[in-house]
């Protein structure tokens, strides 16, 4: 079986200074991967050149058959791959119901767009409490919620998701990664990208580790939970 | 004599065609963050496009009910394909360049436009005569004349239309979020070039429908007209918060009236007999502009952005 996706030798650069070194990894459909690794690894980058928003140095990315290297950003979207951004980002201004109806920009089935609208009210509802306000007065992890419920308006093949529960409470992090889980046993391919690398790995059939740009480790997230490196430097154990 | 009405209803219209000319300031500004000096010269532009149009298309002794609708097709394809042509070949290579590139290469190209028609729109090096509207209506103690009634009708239809256009319309919407985190807009896939390119699109056409404007009213048109009219309207677009269009609009019609009142009144003031009359209203204004940028920089109804310079 062909994966989802397929990342071979992928080299990004910003000017001079490469970012991500020639990375290769696969995700498989109906599964979750995840990518860790501490601050500067590169691992934004990585979902910022697979989304198009970055050009390759070099590399190859294969997404259901088809080559990304080239296409534009706004195209990459139509192919089934939806991108929520690290830092969320929100359109502050329009409301919880505009910008989740620009999640859904491509799509022209507006029964369907209406019926997935309020899946994502029924997924997170305190978005439906709120949806003629303003996105921009959401608290953090009301904005992930929207982030995250934008992306899905998509309806992706594959859906990534840049760090999450960055910046949220204990418990709004337990929430999003519950909410994660669910969208996996619903059988949603997510390619996630964490800091919080206990809580990744948990959830993920496949982790990979990533340190200045390459990937050092990757296994299934079970054996990276208990490798004794991973728990060391990034499980917070001695 | 009671002024005050006339001079209101003077200052309105004066604002009217500030506010269509700053919606292109303010569109341009609100989704790449560039002011774009040629907006008078699209301006200008627009008008010699719809003076071709009367003069050199149109047979001799057309209605003006007929001409000015051609004009203003005319003008707006003009104006529309000068702004456009300026997104693509100036400042589109320019996206990446610290910003004072782009600012300076507007510059350049309001210059060059200004040449451009000198040296080679027949008779464009002096004021050539643009069919007028003089036609006057007593409405008590206001006169205006039909070119007033086109102004006020059309920026008042223009405006709404952009209102509903960018509220309600997909490529609005697209707009907006292009205009709040144009990464993020490309996310959702929105292609922001194309966008872009609707924006300055728009404010061409507006700037061609207040050159009609212009060209109805005084009767005479040049090529040095984009100067004035696009300062004044850049200051509107400032004073009303840039990148707001409701802000160009409001602050186009408070330049206006500011401007007329001033001109008109403030000679009343004891001491101050000599600042007023025509020649002292542009002193005026951009004493206000001076003024709101002190108390308030944001502008109108603009929004505190702490890391926009």
């Amino acid at each position: 079986m062909t994966a989802l996706l397929e990342v071979e030798d992928l080299r990004v650069a910003y000017g001079k200074i490469e970012a991500v070194k020639g990375i290769s990894f696969t995700v498989e459909a109906g599964q979750v991967v995840t990518l860790i690794g501490t601050n500067g690894a590169g691992k934004t980058t990585t979902l910022r050149t697979l989304s198009g928003l970055l050009k390759p140095t070099s590399g190859k990315i294969l997404f259901d058959g088809r080559p990304l290297t080239g296409v534009a950003a706004h195209k990459i979207v139509a192919l089934g791959l939806a991108h929520s951004p690290e830092g969320r980002h929100i359109f502050p201004r329009l409301t919880i119901a505009e910008n989740l109806q620009l999640g859904a920009f491509l799509r022209k089935d507006k029964a369907g767009i209406e019926k997935d609208i309020q899946r994502a009210y029924d997924l997170f509802p305190i978005l439906g409490e709120r949806r003629k306000q303003a996105a921009g007065t959401l608290s953090g992890g009301e904005q992930q919620m929207l982030a995250m419920g934008r992306a899905l308006m998509s309806q992706p093949k594959l859906l990534m998701l840049d760090e999450p529960s960055m910046g949220l409470s204990p418990i709004m992090m337990q929430k999003i990664m519950a909410t994660i889980a669910e969208l996996k046993s619903q059988g949603t391919t997510i390619l996630l990208v964490e800091q919080n690398a206990q809580a990744a790995l948990s959830l993920a059939d496949q982790g990979h580790v990533m340190e200045v740009g390459s990937i050092v480790l990757s296994g299934t997230g079970q054996h990276l939970l208990h490798d004794e490196s991973v728990r060391k430097a990034y499980l917070g154990e001695d | 004599m009671n002024t005050l009405p006339q001079q209101l209803a003077n200052g309105l219209l004066l604002g009217s065609m500030y506010g269509l000319i700053a919606i292109g300031y303010t569109m341009v500004y609100g989704i790449v963050q560039l002011i774009n000096f040629a907006h008078g010269e699209i301006f200008m532009t627009g008008a010699f496009g719809a003076l071709t149009v009367y003069f050199y298309i149109l047979p001799g002794g057309t209605s003006m009910w007929a001409a000015v609708p051609l004009m203003l097709v005319g003008g707006g394809i003009v104006a529309i394909l000068v702004a456009v042509g300026a997104e693509r070949f100036a400042y589109r290579p320019l996206r990446q360049a610290p910003r004072l590139a782009p600012l300076i290469t507007a510059i350049g190209l309001s210059l060059a436009l200004q040449e451009v028609v000198r040296n080679f729109y027949p008779g464009a090096d002096k004021a050539r005569a643009f069919p007028s509207l003089d036609t006057t209506h007593d409405l008590g103690s206001v006169t205006i004349k039909d070119a007033d009634i086109f102004l006020i009708v059309a920026a008042a239809v223009c405006m709404s239309a952009l209102a509903w256009f960018v509220r309600k319309s997909r490529t609005g919407r697209a707009m907006q979020a292009t205009a709040q985190d144009p990464d993020t807009a490309q996310l959702m896939g929105i292609d922001t070039n194309r966008i872009i390119v609707v924006a300055f699109a728009i404010g061409g056409f507006f700037a061609a429908v207040a050159a009609v404007s212009y060209g109805l009213k005084y009767g005479n048109i040049d090529y040095r007209m984009g100067f004035l009219m696009g300062l004044k309207a850049f200051t509107a677009a400032v004073l009303g918060g840039i990148g707001n269009i409701y802000g160009a609009m409001l602050g186009g019609l408070v330049l206006g009236i500011a401007e007329t009142m001033a001109a008109t009144y403030i000679n009343n003031i004891p001491g101050m007999q000599q600042l007023g009359g025509q020649s002292w209203a542009n002193v005026w204004a951009f004493c206000l502009l001076i003024l709101v940028l002190l108390l308030r920089p944001q502008g109108l109804l603009g929004e505190r952005v702490a890391d926009r310079a």
